[in-house]
């Protein structure tokens, strides 16, 4: 429960942010690093910018961000993982093998490459992640489809002569749900993560919107200096982290329990 | 109280005299107590006697695993500083910003300042055991002529000819005249290697260290080297370079002693360093200046006059010297010269944040679309900020500004000297003739805004030709006037380059030309006891 | 088995080559190039074009990934376009300190994460479980930079117990090393443990649901015993296969925490030379991270089938 009510803060800040942010989030209000006081909560970032409208803009930014990500990534791995562990044979083969191929390039490179050739407009960003997340997806997708396609109820389906998309979506998927909702909240921390990390190379949202990623490291450098700001972000990112993963840890159980699962 | 510590730097660098310090302090509002201090602390400097021995631990930004120590080819600190460890240079740049004698023992122009006379120093050897002559100085100045891939080639053009008229003796004859050539010859990659080198690992030189090791972008060590020919410099043992890019894990290993010194100290960090116990700075005011460019050839955005004004008072210059720079900088006033050039014009009203005066040639420029300034930390670091606070003010004066920030990869290649409105940045060049010709002339390679002047031209000609000081500083006092009136571009801050160092470390002066004294801190430093 | 495990190695060397073509091509893709990348805004056009012919980026890339790839297999990785180093040379001493760094953080966050997932899966729900469970989240939750900046700041700058700085060379002893890079392995180890902590303690758990273990928990066997005994050596393959995963992060995915400890690995080389367009550089250091990768992973799949029965004989 403490998870939705993360979840719920968070997206009533990210939803509000017009309304509730006491400034435009690219607004310089006053000097650089000033100290939080009761006009600027958490005080002003590197340009004199309120960092709390900004984290309440940021919010927008990065969850929704890291959800298209996540969706997208979901939506790519599921299908493909499924599809190969069904169908078997060569569909199986080749799509391995290509993935195989992907998860050998070194992640946040590979990123840095394709993000520095293509610019990193939003729609490149989160097209080039969702593959790269796509591709681990794909491994546990498939993994969970191996084991659930050998068990008897789905050779049975399968001599009933049910098509592939009528085993996926009524046999499948919802015996795989439950790990893959756990996952699903592993990558999505993830590609906040990853967005934080590709901002630390110079490649990431663009200014003047905020993510909070972006914030943690344009605040960085005065962590030695005992100034608050870096934390305010970090924090946020860390919080929304736990109440996504309290949400799917709690999912996870009442999903066992419905299973009727002995426990 | 800025100004008296910067004439009080002045003075430590001795660039001025003691009563000239006193004078413009007392003149700046300097308390009596004030000036004992100040002449104290300036005398502190000259007092201290060198010692030798121990090595020197650098933790220098601006480093790559790509660095070579082939002298064509450096372009930032860490191998500027770890090649002038080890090679000499014909000319030096003095404190003064004027030319000072190094390999090159004196020099005369014949009249008409075409044609250049250089005696070179006897009795210099290289670390090899090599006797420097003539031979080796034409071949070091060719490195960077005709087909070559040096970064001092634009410069370098201006050589029509070199001649060996004995071993001790070169004539340089130049395509046109300039009066200030011996400042060309101080570019920081013309540097002396023996004749015929083409292996440059080895970092054979005249200077005071000889080459330790080098790992490209980690780290650079040189250890004394016995026959080098001066006695007032090379006082160390060693020195030690580690590339540190990161500026907070550059500070971290200042502070906690792991280096001695410290280049590219963070401004927003730099009151606390300058606080803490043991530690100091070393502050000069650079010519390092960050230009927003204003495409304006005919049809081109910024082709009305008015719109160039409405940009020059619609920014807030010294709110991007105190939030950029954290304060340690000076405000721009659209031309690239600095206020440390002996050729800089005072007499220019500085362009001050006016919305209503923006407001008002923005209207009478009659545009109504939106300007977009193309921003990269590539062109240096703080550029997007830069552009977003300019954004910011802009608006307040009712000009709409998006900020685009372009990727890193590709910036100097499709992005600047294309686009209307992009942020860019000088180094800043030894001489005003030579900073103007490169930026802003008739035959600029670099012309960012496609600033075109007959008159500019015309006098920038006159000057290079003017062996009369006095009337050289005229015809730029005028040049620079026109940029400033034309907004031939948009100079905003010049930054001062900041470093640090504990104070066990002597011999760190200031240079205006860049950090680490201009490089030669391997030269003259020293370790006290 | 002997087949399977025949057939996987033919097929890591295949996706190796495949791997191999896709850095040289899309090291191609790179806008811009090292000419300019490197003169900046010293570029005349003379000076570039005399930059690209000295650096042969005027041939067809067909013709020069065939050379290159001729040369790659007799371990020639070519010389470093910007400072003619040779790029073997280059990578080797570099590749030991990511070997190196990465061995440490693997020897102590690999046994870590499997103890504490054990034991979480034990005491499943009570306090040590919750309480490993917030603290792994919180490390996975924090960028990898923060958490290394915030270790300098206490245990570096505050308390000086630890160097900032792991700047190792090649003649540093080993005790030197392991005090030099205490700090970056310790930041590793945190961003790691917690994804295997959670694998481990997923996977034991369900084992624990399957009939053969009720069955043990009806005979009366106590619940340590089970765990470690019965339910952990069934799930060790997942365990293998995350382990992997992240031991191919340790060594292909921490360029941040080089960056920030200044500490002389691949990672830097590689983004240094990306930005840089030095291709050959780019495409050894590729190379490596891709075999690097698929060799872990080969071994993982090995070690999966070797320690379960049913997958030793596939359908």
């Amino acid at each position: 429960m403490i998870g939705l009510l993360i979840i719920t803060v968070n997206l009533v800040g990210a939803l509000g942010a017009p309304v509730l942010a006491p400034f435009p989030e690219a607004e310089i209000v006053g000097d650089a690093w000033a100290e939080p006081s009761p006009a600027f909560w958490m005080g002003l970032d590197n340009l004199g910018r309120d960092i709390f409208s900004r984290l309440l803009f940021g919010a927008r930014m990065s969850i929704g961000l890291s959800l298209m990500i996540t969706a997208l990534s979901f939506t790519i791995g599921i299908i493909t993982g499924f599809a190969a562990a069904i169908a078997k044979g060569w569909v199986d083969t080749l799509l391995s093998r290509l993935v195989d191929l992907m998860l050998a390039m070194p992640t946040l490179i590979f990123a840095f490459v394709v993000l520095s050739a293509l610019g990193t407009d939003l729609a490149v960003m989160v097209v080039t992640l969702a593959i790269l997340d796509g591709v681990k997806v794909f491994r546990v997708a498939r993994a969970l489809a191996m084991n659930i396609s050998a068990l008897e109820y789905v050779e049975v389906a399968r001599l009933r002569g049910e098509g592939l998309w009528w085993i996926i979506t009524r046999e499948v998927l919802p015996n795989a749900m439950l790990p893959l909702i756990a996952e699903f909240g592993l990558r999505f921390t993830f590609a906040f993560l990853f967005v934080a990390a590709l901002s630390f190379l110079g490649l990431g949202v663009q200014p003047p919107a905020a993510d909070w990623g972006s914030m943690v490291r344009d605040y960085r450098d005065v962590i030695a200096l005992d100034v608050p700001a870096p934390l305010f972000p970090a924090a946020a990112i860390a919080l929304m982290t736990i109440g996504v993963n309290f949400v799917v840890d709690w999912l996870a159980q009442i999903n066992t329990r419905g299973l009727g699962d002995a426990k | 109280m800025d100004e008296i510590a910067y004439w009080a730097r002045l003075h430590n660098a001795g660039r001025i005299g003691r009563r000239e310090l006193l004078g413009r302090s007392a003149a700046a509002g300097a308390s009596l107590a004030l000036l004992g201090n100040l002449v104290a602390s300036a005398d502190a400097y000259a007092a201290e006697t060198p010692r030798k021995g121990g090595v020197l631990r650098m933790g220098l930004g601006g480093g790559s695993t790509t660095d070579s120590l082939d002298p064509t080819t450096w372009n930032d600190s860490v191998p500027i500083n770890a090649g002038n460890a080890f090679l000499g240079a014909l000319i030096e740049v003095g404190p003064d910003m004027k030319p000072i004698p190094e390999l090159a023992e004196s020099w005369e122009a014949k009249p008409g300042a075409v044609e250049w006379i250089f005696n070179l120093r006897k009795g210099v050897t290289f670390h090899n055991g090599k006797t420097f002559n003539a031979d080796d100085a034409i071949y070091s100045i060719n490195l960077h002529r005709g087909k070559t891939k040096s970064g001092a080639a634009g410069s370098f053009k201006a050589i029509a000819d070199v001649k060996k008229i004995n071993d001790y003796q070169i004539a340089i004859t130049l395509n046109s005249a300039d009066a200030d050539f011996p400042m060309v010859l101080t570019d920081y990659h013309n540097r002396v290697v023996p004749d015929g080198t083409t292996d440059f690992s080895k970092a054979i030189g005249t200077n005071a260290f000889v080459l330790e090791s080098h790992e490209a972008g980690v780290r650079i060590k040189g250890k004394k080297f016995a026959n080098f020919w001066r006695t007032d410099r090379g006082y160390l043992d060693g020195f030690d370079i580690t590339v540190i890019n990161d500026s907070s894990a550059r500070m971290n290993a200042l502070i906690t002693g792991q280096v001695d010194v410290a280049n590219r100290v963070d401004p927003k960090i730099a009151g606390l360093i300058k606080a803490k116990k043991g530690l100091s700075l070393v502050q000069s005011n650079g010519t390092w200046h960050s230009v927003i460019s204003l495409l304006q050839d005919k049809g081109a955005m910024f082709e009305s006059l008015d719109l160039r004004l409405a940009m020059k008072y619609g920014i807030d210059r010294t709110q991007i010297v105190k939030t950029l720079f954290g304060g340690y900088g000076a405000v721009g006033n659209d031309t690239p010269i600095a206020k440390i050039d002996p050729y800089y014009n005072p007499h220019i009203a500085q362009a001050v944040y006016d919305p209503e005066k923006a407001k008002f040639h923005l209207k009478k420029s009659g545009f109504s679309g939106e300007v977009t300034i193309q921003a990269s930390d590539a062109a240096f670091n703080g550029a997007v900020d830069m552009a977003t606070l300019m954004q910011s003010t802009l608006s307040k004066a009712g000009l709409k500004v998006t900020v685009k920030k372009e990727p890193a990869d590709g910036f100097w290649s499709n992005v600047w000297l294309k686009g209307n409105c992009v942020t860019s940045y000088w180094g800043g060049r030894s001489t005003a003739t030579q900073m103007l010709d490169v930026g802003y002339g008739p035959t600029a390679p670099w012309n960012e805004s496609h600033f075109k002047d007959p008159k500019f031209g015309k006098l920038l000609d006159e000057a290079r030709a003017e062996l009369n000081e006095g009337k050289r500083r005229e015809i730029l006092y005028e040049a620079q006037a026109i940029m400033s009136a034309q907004v031939a571009t948009l100079v905003p801050a010049f930054r001062d380059y900041i470093d640090a160092h504990h104070d066990n470390v002597g011999g760190h002066t200031p240079h205006a030309l860049f950090d680490l004294d201009n490089t030669l801190l391997t030269q003259k430093a020293w370790l006290k006891a | 088995m002997i087949r399977l495990v025949a057939l996987r190695l033919l097929f890591g060397v295949l996706t190796l080559w495949a791997a191999s073509a896709m850095i040289f091509g899309g090291t191609e893709l790179l806008p811009g190039d090292l000419a300019t990348a490197v003169l900046q805004n010293s570029a005349t056009p003379e000076n570039l074009a005399e930059m690209r012919s000295k650096l042969g980026l005027d041939r067809p890339p067909l013709v020069r990934y065939g050379e290159w790839l001729g040369r790659a297999a007799h371990g020639d990785l070519g010389v470093s376009l910007s400072n003619d180093r040779d790029v073997v040379e280059e990578i080797s001493p570099r590749l030991w300190n990511t070997f190196l760094l990465a061995l440490f953080a693997a020897l102590i966050a690999v046994p870590l994460s499997i103890c504490m997932g054990v034991l979480a899966a034990i005491y499943q729900g009570g306090i040590f479980d919750r309480a490993v469970n917030v603290i792994t989240l919180l490390t996975i939750s924090v960028p990898e930079y923060l958490i290394g900046y915030i270790l300098v700041k206490y245990l570096s700058v505050q308390y000086d117990l630890f160097p900032s700085l792991a700047n190792v060379s090649a003649d540093t002893g080993f005790g030197d090393r392991l005090w030099l890079t205490f700090l970056p392995m310790v930041t590793l180890v945190l961003v790691v443990v917690a994804h295997m902590m959670r694998m481990t303690r997923a996977s034991v758990l369900s084992i624990m649901a399957s009939p053969y273990i009720e069955m043990a928990i009806l005979k009366g066997v106590s619940k340590p015993r089970i765990v470690v005994l019965h339910a952990l050596p069934n799930a060790l393959a997942p365990i293998i296969s995350v382990v992997a995963l992240n031991l191919a992060y340790l060594i292909t995915g921490v360029v941040v925490v080089e960056a920030v400890f200044v500490y002389p690995g691949l990672g830097q080389l590689m983004v240094d030379a990306v930005s840089k367009h030095d291709l050959p550089v780019v495409q050894g250091c590729g190379l490596i991270f891709a075999g690097a990768f698929i060799l872990l992973n080969m071994i993982a799949d090995v070690l999966a089938i070797m320690s379960n029965p049913r997958l030793r004989r596939p359908r």
